[in-house]
């Protein structure tokens, strides 16, 4: 392993101020739930994207047959994670890289702060910032006096937003040239909401940023352990200028995007662009392989980052998780994402996946985590849509498991484990369940006026906020037959 | 045929109207219906919440009470789904393999799964003339891929005009504790397929769950639709005049 390196160490660099703590799920998704124009701008794009999904992976015949390769591919290369990673780590630094390994987001941010300090730049541009975005390094570069331009036309809308929407927001046009005309330095005052007028206002900005920049930091979405190769896919070509321009480029890549060789490639280069964005190939498929003297960047480093994917890579279920090649999917087909966007399931994974990958990464002691897996009915879309087969409910339902038992033993019981409890109880014992069967048949009727219950108490609460329940009938289904004459409760006919 | 009706907590206490249609229905076919006192709840409600180990309980009790039984039907796609599909993961998380071995022994059908698969007919001499949409729950479809069984059930019923509901396959927003835990966005969620629902102008909302129909009749009556809820087996039961 090579250490960090003499810049790695930079005093007081990687801690950026500490943002507030997220809300729960359900409190975060309020504001995005009344927010007309963003249920708009997510309602049609999710229909799209599903649209496009559809079509492009019902055009192969054997789309099902490569999506059970993508799943085996990925659990062999994460079973054999450590080979493959050295193998990797070999490879870049026999074709003129630096390899650095990150156990954690505060070690990633240190490594990269220093990396950048070490250039004397005092501006970063970054595409693919996911990664980055996960070790919070905006802040730490910030906290040293280095700012970060985004690439990604998404992000650049993103990141000029007066409030952090995330770049799954879809904005309109017209909203986006009133961010254009407040913050894009260079944007024309008589700059229209023509889309082809917003690109290229956005153009003429990150063409001079392209030809000045000194360094770059990109995420991957493979890296190829047998040749030491990265691989980046993206729709607009951006990306592919942050890779050859500037004099120094500095990868940060989550440690479970290696796959062992490009036979492998071939099929992800499939299943992701027809599950990402519809489409047979993605426009910019950029492959690297360490440095090219006279070409391209002079020096390039890689920071692998574990940041809990170990963690989760030891959980014989919630490990599926880790097979999550990026192509969102399961954003697309979910019906709560379609109503939340991706704002509430916190910064860095969202949607369906998000919920059943963050939990894992960061633990379930903060209410906000312990939320996640919870947010989902379990309705199945995303599995059904994901090309590796990631059984999403299934690892939801298990992270669950997690939240109860690591609050079971509080020393003060929460009413809803004293009501899962009292449930258990009642219902495991036939003469229990047949007593609070009769009782709570007259309680409820006794709530209940013209056949419909209108407020529930208690939990039941936010049930009734907005729907009735039916009365229960006088009679049970199991009173109903232990009244039947005998010869038709189980006689012959 | 002699069939142990399982008929689910949830329809016991809220809705025997639906068993007793299953068992009306089963014997007009020519089988016979026994109902196992001893059954209680599958276990899926504690399952999904992250009470594991009650639900494992639960699952063992409905292991007992169904033990022997050769052919189990249910009016509940998501309770046979429990069965079918989580016993083996709750056996695994609770390490006690007797769960899971005794939902291998076990023959849980869904009753539209019985009808179609088991019985062979989709036709079973229904009148019902009203005009009815069909919701395919996500349980029923995703879970146990019931495909079109309901859905040629209902065509065969005479005077029953089926008109097709828009964005049938998403998810009515119910998942069990997640309309309360969350119950903004469930609401959100039921509030676009009662939108779909009103927009066919059906008086009646079809479905193979009652919890889902809970779900989607509790927000048609919050709101005075006068649309009604009716779970497959209740139609199917109903016969016409002669």
């Amino acid at each position: 392993m090579t250490p960090s390196g003499p810049a790695g160490r930079a005093p007081g660099a990687g801690d950026g101020p500490v943002p507030p703590p997220m809300p729960k799920f359900a409190t975060a998704a309020r504001d995005a739930l009344a927010d007309t124009r963003l249920r708009r701008g997510l309602r049609s794009a999710t229909e799209a994207g599903r649209a496009r999904q559809a079509g492009a992976a019902a055009e192969l015949d054997d789309w099902e047959a490569l999506r059970e390769a993508g799943r085996a591919i990925k659990d062999a290369a994460l079973l054999g994670l450590d080979v493959h990673l050295e193998e990797l780590e070999r490879a870049v630094t026999e074709a003129g890289g630096t390899v650095h390994w990150a156990a954690g987001a505060a070690e990633a941010r240190r490594v990269v702060t220093g990396l950048v300090r070490a250039t004397g730049e005092t501006g970063v541009l970054k595409v693919k910032p996911a990664a980055a975005r996960e070790i919070g390094l905006d802040a730490a570069l910030a906290a040293v006096g280095v700012t970060t331009h985004e690439t990604d036309l998404a992000e650049v809308i993103a990141g000029l937003g007066a409030v952090p929407d995330g770049p799954d927001a879809h904005p309109d046009p017209a909203r986006i040239r009133e961010l254009f005309l407040r913050g894009l330095p260079g944007a024309p005052p008589d700059l229209t909401d023509d889309p082809a007028d917003l690109v290229a206002a956005v153009r003429a900005d990150l063409r001079e940023r392209f030809l000045t920049a000194g360094v770059a930091v990109c995420g991957v979405d493979f890296m190829v352990a047998e040749t030491g190769t990265m691989v980046l896919l993206e729709s607009e070509g951006n990306g592919r200028m942050c890779l050859t321009l500037p004099g120094t480029l500095i990868a940060v890549a989550g440690i479970e995007t290696v796959v062992p060789s490009w036979t492998d490639l071939e099929v992800f280069l499939q299943l992701l662009p027809r599950s990402s964005a519809g489409e047979r190939m993605t426009p910019a498929v950029s492959t690297w392989t360490g440095i090219t003297p006279g070409d391209g960047p002079r020096a390039f480093h890689l920071v692998l980052l574990d940041n809990g994917r170990t963690k989760a890579l030891a959980d014989e279920i919630g490990r599926a998780a880790l097979r999550c090649i990026g192509c969102s999917a399961c954003l697309n087909v979910c019906p709560v994402y379609e109503r939340t966007g991706g704002v509430p399931y916190g910064p860095v994974h969202q949607g369906p996946i998000g919920a059943a990958l963050t939990p894992q990464l960061r633990g379930v002691k903060s209410a906000h985590h312990a939320s996640l897996p919870f947010a989902s009915t379990l309705c199945g879309a995303c599995a059904d849509v994901c090309p590796v087969k990631i059984d999403i409910p299934e690892i939801l339902v298990h992270l669950r498991g997690r939240v109860v038992e690591s609050r079971r033993h509080r020393p003060v019981p929460s009413p809803e484990l004293l009501m899962m409890r009292g449930a258990a109880w009642t219902l495991g014992d036939r003469r229990r369940y047949e007593t609070a069967l009769r009782r709570g048949t007259r309680w409820a009727r006794l709530l209940s006026r013209g056949g419909r219950i209108r407020r529930l108490p208690g939990l039941l609460g936010t049930w009734s906020d907005a729907r009735d329940l039916p009365a229960p009938p006088a009679e049970s289904f199991r009173f109903w037959w232990a009244g039947r004459p005998s010869r038709a409760r189980g006689g012959r006919p | 045929m002699r069939v142990a009706l399982f008929v689910a907590c949830f329809n016991d206490a809220l809705f025997p109207g639906t068993g007793r249609a299953v068992t009306g229905l089963l014997e007009r076919l020519g089988h016979e219906v026994v109902f196992p006192p001893g059954q209680g709840c599958c276990g899926q409600m504690h399952w999904t919440t992250g009470y594991h180990r009650e639900a494992a309980d639960l699952a063992r009790g409905f292991a007992a009470a169904f033990e022997g039984r050769e052919v189990v039907v249910t009016p509940s796609a998501s309770c046979a789904a429990t069965v079918r599909e989580a016993f083996p993961r709750i056996a695994r998380a609770a390490r006690d393999p007797a769960i899971a071995r005794a939902a291998e022994d076990l023959a849980v059908y869904e009753l539209s799964e019985f009808l179609v698969d088991v019985l062979g007919v989709t036709d079973v001499g229904a009148y019902f003339p009203h005009r009815v949409t069909y919701h395919p729950t996500c349980h029923s479809t995703r879970g146990l891929r019931v495909g079109d069984r309901p859905l040629r059930l209902l065509r065969a019923v005479r005077g029953l005009e089926l008109v097709e509901l828009p964005a049938a396959g998403e998810c009515c927003g119910f998942g069990g504790t997640f309309a309360l835990k969350n119950a903004d966005v469930s609401v959100a969620m039921v509030a676009d397929k009662v939108r779909h629902v009103r927009g066919t102008s059906a008086d009646v909302v079809c479905s193979v769950d009652n919890s889902c129909l809970t779900h989607i009749g509790g927000a048609l009556s919050r709101l005075r639709s006068g649309v009604r809820v009716m779970h497959l087996a209740e139609i199917l039961a109903e016969t016409g005049p002669g």
